[in-house]
């Protein structure tokens, strides 16, 4: 085949090829966005969330948003330097507690949103990092919009969430001070102990 | 001046009465005073007043004079944007100050934005640190709450440059400046409860919060990137 005849044919290829990716359902963009309108569609049309039902909402998150997230990552980035000084048992509810948390967390955010638009940001990465950031805006009129990003790595069962970046503030980042507090004034053990009763104080029915 | 030194004792008795020594807040004990002073003050009156004007004041009104009081802002954004550089986001601002402040009058509508015009956010604090200044130690404000010494000052003069600051019968002046504090109060209801919730230590996950945002503002949502792994 002549050069030019094989450049050309390249150039008809490639946008193919861009157009596929973008499409593919379990491309991370492409997830967050799907998981995002999803969700948020969810809630408008469900009467028992809507009149304020923290169960259902949780119920809704466990379910449509969490099997995206990695929680052992996220723990184990919150933790830094002491994940490693920590027992398997000791991971495993640390990592349950701190999931329960954040769901209360997200289900507080969620319950919050009221009209706000998306404005999805294009990926920008090649199709072999396995690491990345998905860049998502909430537009609201008379203020400056809000950036949302989620850092994703992709593992074995698809891209997993191991950070959400509101605004500037790491959400992983953030709990580092406070872990390492707890953990230097008591222990792992009683950073465990501060997340379970911090968590029973947020339990659904008591509010 | 004798109070001065009186004052920065109390500051450093402040600072000796830490226990987790974060460098960024050696004054946390004196810090941790103000804040406690804040959030009882914010429990008894601000929080009250704007959940009052939330379930009271229909959501178009409270976008009206939420979108009144971010178009007054508008001309200092376009100064600081200016002062640092950034010619085309002075330029929007001021496009946009122009645009609301006609046909989308007095800037009751944010028209700009629906135009494509953005809303930025700028300050005398995110200008220094621009120029290179670093935040400095962490510092609670009686009132306003999280600051550091660079965005403390920097609120000074954003204060002394706000347009409310120059309408002139003091009745009016205080009306005004208490609409606008329980809009913006309104406006972080919902984030204030997710504080609480997602919190272990409120005072401790407020002030990383602080140092992210501000760092994030100044560089415009653009920080070099520090990898959390």
């Amino acid at each position: 085949m002549p050069r030019l005849a094989r450049a050309l044919l390249l150039l008809f290829l490639l946008p193919a090829f861009g157009g596929a990716q973008a499409q593919d359902p379990r491309a991370p963009d492409v997830l967050v966005k799907s998981v995002t309108l999803e969700t948020v569609e969810l809630i408008a049309k469900d009467k028992e969330i809507k009149s304020g039902s923290r169960a259902k909402l949780i119920q809704l998150i466990d379910a449509k948003v969490l099997p995206h997230f990695n929680f052992s990552s996220m723990a184990a980035l919150a933790m830094g330097q002491n994940w490693n000084k920590a027992t398997p048992e000791q991971k495993k509810r640390l990592t349950e507690e701190f999931r329960t948390l954040l769901v209360r967390t997200y289900a507080s955010a969620l319950a919050a949103y009221s009209d706000q638009r998306f404005d999805f940001r294009p990926l920008r990465a090649k199709p072999t990092d396995t690491d990345v950031t998905v860049q998502v805006r909430v537009l609201q009129s008379g203020a400056q919009p809000v950036p949302i990003d989620y850092s994703m790595e992709k593992t074995a069962a698809g891209w997993k969430v191991y950070d959400v970046i509101v605004g500037g503030v790491s959400l992983v980042a953030n709990y580092r001070t406070e872990f390492a507090n707890a953990v230097r004034n008591s222990g792992i053990d009683g950073l465990i102990k501060d997340l379970q009763t911090k968590n029973r104080s947020l339990e659904p029915e008591k509010k | 001046m004798r109070g001065v030194p009186a004052l920065l004792l109390a500051l450093l008795a402040g600072g000796c009465a830490t226990a987790n020594g974060d460098p960024r807040d050696p004054l946390e004990g004196l810090n941790r005073g103000v804040y406690r002073f804040n959030d009882a003050l914010d429990s008894a009156i601000m929080r009250p007043v704007a959940s009052a004007y939330r379930d009271w004041v229909h959501d178009e009104i409270r976008g009206r004079v939420r979108n009144f009081f971010s178009n007054l802002a508008d001309p200092m954004i376009s100064l600081h944007n200016l002062l640092q550089g950034k010619f085309e986001d002075s330029l929007t601002d001021a496009v946009r100050f122009v645009f609301n402040s006609t046909f989308g009058l007095l800037g009751l509508h944010d028209i700009a934005s629906d135009m494509g015009y953005e809303k930025h956010n700028e300050d005398f604090g995110q200008t220094f640190g621009r120029w290179g200044a670093g935040s400095g130690v962490y510092l609670v404000l009686p009132l306003l709450g999280s600051s550091s010494v660079r965005d403390g000052l920097g609120t000074v003069l954003d204060f002394a440059a706000d347009p409310v600051a120059q309408v002139d019968p003091t009745g009016a002046r205080a009306g005004v400046t208490a609409v606008r504090f329980t809009q913006v109060r309104a406006d972080l209801l919902d984030a204030s409860r997710i504080l609480e919730e997602a919190a272990l230590d409120k005072y401790v996950f407020q002030r990383d919060a602080y140092f992210q945002r501000r760092r994030s503002l100044v560089y415009d949502g653009r920080p070099p990137r520090e990898d959390v792994r």
